[in-house]
């Protein structure tokens, strides 16, 4: 069980759990962020900026602070090189 | 008369079908329930007038940002004889739980499914007919860029308003909207039966695209390149267009006007065309550039580009409590701060947005820029002046820095930072155009009024009393600039420099003119005699004082409008005319304490 915030860039993962008062909660899970989804880390602005994430056909950009809101785990099938 | 709202999520293309629907017939207006203004439209529908609403984008019906309140509020006090609801077919996987929610609250509902071509590359196909049976209401495709579908859509609309169907129950509406469970198991059963989606997408042009603009290293100087290209382009095609109306209008003055008032007595053709004529002409002359603006902030806006920058910025502007969006807008302020303020709507969270709108009047706008370059050229060697300017570009980010820093506090975002990265899309020109022509028709609207009275103010201040000569010290300006002495004498600011002063607080643009007409003087004589009177450090405290103390009338007014807070534009009056002084009695004072 990882956070969000702790992936590297490329890897999936599913999400298993947000953690989130209930209006950022809508707001995720308006974009896609739902627990099962498969998620796949874009990339990464420099000096620790946001993260791009990519959730089937949407992307999204966030920051640190709200990606330590949501719990991953690995994607086994997904991360085969 | 029936009435039809537009619903959909930010980026599906909602006000690009608005427009195409409305034309340029769309206005703003007030509404029950609710505190901002909406637009509007009267459209020909099934044989009746109906008035289409554009609701604002929103992701869920049940969140809590502020549009999603709004749009709360607007359903449940005013009656709708249809609702269409305007979806991204390539995101109808995320998308139809916005849909299943309003379909909940018992309004009469059309489905269009828009960027179908888009849905139709990346391997999504949707069964249209089952899933409008499924959902017992009709399912359109159109493309809102193109207009393709939309006459079919519209005799759907037509068809279910001439159903008599009655008009939602605003009563019973806000009952419902207590409730907002199931959805999420409707939303997943439909999208297994009529939905196919495939595993995995194949790289996209935006991908390819993003592996650069995006780049760790390459984003950033890209960025900045294409800013400047864009600014560079603004000015170059600006300027002659610029110049070319006011040449228009001085000659329609000196042409026309001016024989037309010769016979009325002084103090009319003075008013007429010395005020209130002049003061329109320096509106029209800022229409050019208001123009471009507006068309290439929208190209950038639709382009999806405005994201990709936010992603870029936001680590710095963060350490700011601002977000990789106002950066974008403070650089929009170095040409004219007005449409940079307008263009802070895109922030959804208050508090930021006001923090921006805090920034922008501090960016040394195009009008300014006049005013300095002036200045340096009458005080300055011809070595000197790219440095001094520089100094003064310098100055303006610092002194935006700065307030962003000290006023962070009072204006705590709580808004977390998620934004969608939409594909790359090309707007239409006619996209462009339209929404160009919108926001130039709101400006000129709000800044007419007020350039016209500030304008005739000024005149009556430089020629009353009647028995002295107009703008001399014995005038009212003159008086005004002796009682503005005490505070200004400390910032080497004479009189003459003061009246100048209060005149650019309507705009500008005037500075220079008050200039030529306090000194009766124009051109090399007016330079040669500024020369004499003072010297570089006051010439240098005035463009500081200029540069930060308030950018216009229009500005302020502006500020009024988009922030509907007469108490925040008071603040950021006083706090930039507070900095205005700090900054020059600073520099002038040290600049004497060291000698010079």
């Amino acid at each position: 069980m990882r956070l969000l915030s702790q992936l590297a860039i490329g890897e999936h993962a599913i999400i298993s759990a947000i953690e989130a008062e209930e209006s950022l909660y809508h707001r995720l899970s308006a974009l896609g962020f739902r627990v099962g989804k498969t998620l796949s880390i874009m990339r990464r602005a420099n000096f620790n900026g946001p993260l791009h994430v990519r959730l089937g056909t949407t992307d999204v950009i966030l920051r640190d602070t709200e990606a330590a809101r949501i719990h991953v785990q690995n994607d086994s099938l997904a991360n085969k090189p | 008369m029936k009435r039809i709202a537009l619903l959909g999520m930010p980026n599906t293309g909602k006000s690009t079908l608005f427009n195409r629907i409305s034309g340029a017939s769309a206005r703003v207006g007030n509404w029950p329930g609710i505190t901002v203004d909406l637009m509007s439209a009267k459209v020909l529908l099934g044989g009746h007038i109906a008035e289409l609403v554009d609701l604002p984008g929103i992701y869920d019906l049940h969140g809590f940002s502020d549009d999603e309140q709004v749009v709360r509020h607007f359903l449940a006090n005013n009656p709708l004889d249809l609702a269409i609801v305007l979806l991204n077919s390539s995101q109808i996987d995320r998308q139809l739980s916005l849909l299943l929610q309003i379909k909940k609250l018992n309004i009469p509902m059309v489905l269009a499914l828009n960027m179908s071509d888009e849905a139709k590359k990346a391997g999504i196909s949707i069964d249209i007919d089952q899933l409008a049976k499924s959902l017992a209401m009709p399912v359109l495709q159109i493309s809102a860029k193109y207009g393709e579908g939309l006459p079919k859509a519209l005799q759907a609309a037509a068809a279910v308003i001439n159903q008599a169907q009655t008009a939602s129950d605003p009563a019973r509406i806000s009952l419902a909207l207590e409730e907002d469970q199931k959805i999420e198991k409707e939303m997943e059963s439909l999208l297994a039966k009529y939905v196919h989606i495939p595993s995995t997408l194949s790289e996209s042009s935006t991908d390819k695209l993003d592996k650069i603009l995006l780049h760790k290293w390459l984003g950033l100087p890209l960025f900045f390149l294409a800013m400047y290209v864009l600014f560079q382009f603004i000015f170059a095609a600006g300027k002659p267009l610029q110049d070319g109306l006011a040449w228009a209008l001085q000659l329609l003055r000196s042409s026309m006007l001016e024989p037309l008032f010769a016979g009325s007595p002084t103090w009319l053709s003075g008013l007429l065309l010395d005020g209130i004529y002049n003061g329109v002409a320096t509106v029209a002359a800022f229409v050019p550039i208001i123009v471009l603006f507006f068309l290439v902030m929208s190209m950038v806006e639709d382009s999806g580009y405005l994201s990709r920058a936010a992603f870029l910025m936001d680590a710095l502007m963060a350490k700011m409590g601002l977000d990789g969006r106002g950066f974008v807008m403070m650089l929009m302020g170095f040409g004219c701060n007005v449409p940079a303020l307008m263009g802070t709507r895109m922030m959804r969270s208050r508090p930021m947005r006001l923090l921006t709108m805090l920034v922008i009047p501090l960016s040394l706008c195009s009008a300014r820029l006049q005013v300095f370059i002036f200045m340096i050229t009458a005080l300055f060697s011809a070595s000197q002046a790219p440095l001094v300017l520089f100094a003064l570009y310098l100055m303006s980010f610092v002194t935006m820095f700065l307030t962003a820093l000290l006023f962070q506090g009072q204006f705590k975002n709580k808004e977390p930072f998620i934004l969608e990265l939409p594909p790359y899309r090309f707007p239409t020109l006619r996209q462009i155009v339209l929404r160009g022509w919108l926001e130039v028709k709101h400006f000129l609207n709000r800044a007419s009024k007020f350039i016209v009275i500030g304008v005739v103010l000024v005149w009556a201040l430089t020629n009353f009393p009647s028995n002295v000569p107009p703008a001399s010290a014995g005038t009212y300006a003159g008086q005004l600039g002796a009682l503005f002495a005490p505070v200004l004498d400390p910032l080497g600011i004479n009189n003459q420099l003061a009246i100048a002063l209060i005149f650019g607080f309507v705009a500008k643009e005037i500075v220079v003119g008050a200039l030529a007409v306090i000194y009766g003087l124009q051109g090399d004589a007016l330079m040669v005699q500024m020369a004499s009177q003072i010297d570089w450090v006051q010439a240098m405290s005035f463009m500081l004082f200029a540069l930060i103390y308030t950018p216009c009338l229009s500005t302020i007014a502006t500020l009024r409008n988009e922030s509907k807070s007469l108490g925040f534009m008071w603040l950021s009056l006083a706090w930039s005319l507070g900095l205005a002084w700090l900054v020059s009695f600073v520099f002038y004072q040290t600049a004497r304490a060291l000698g010079f």
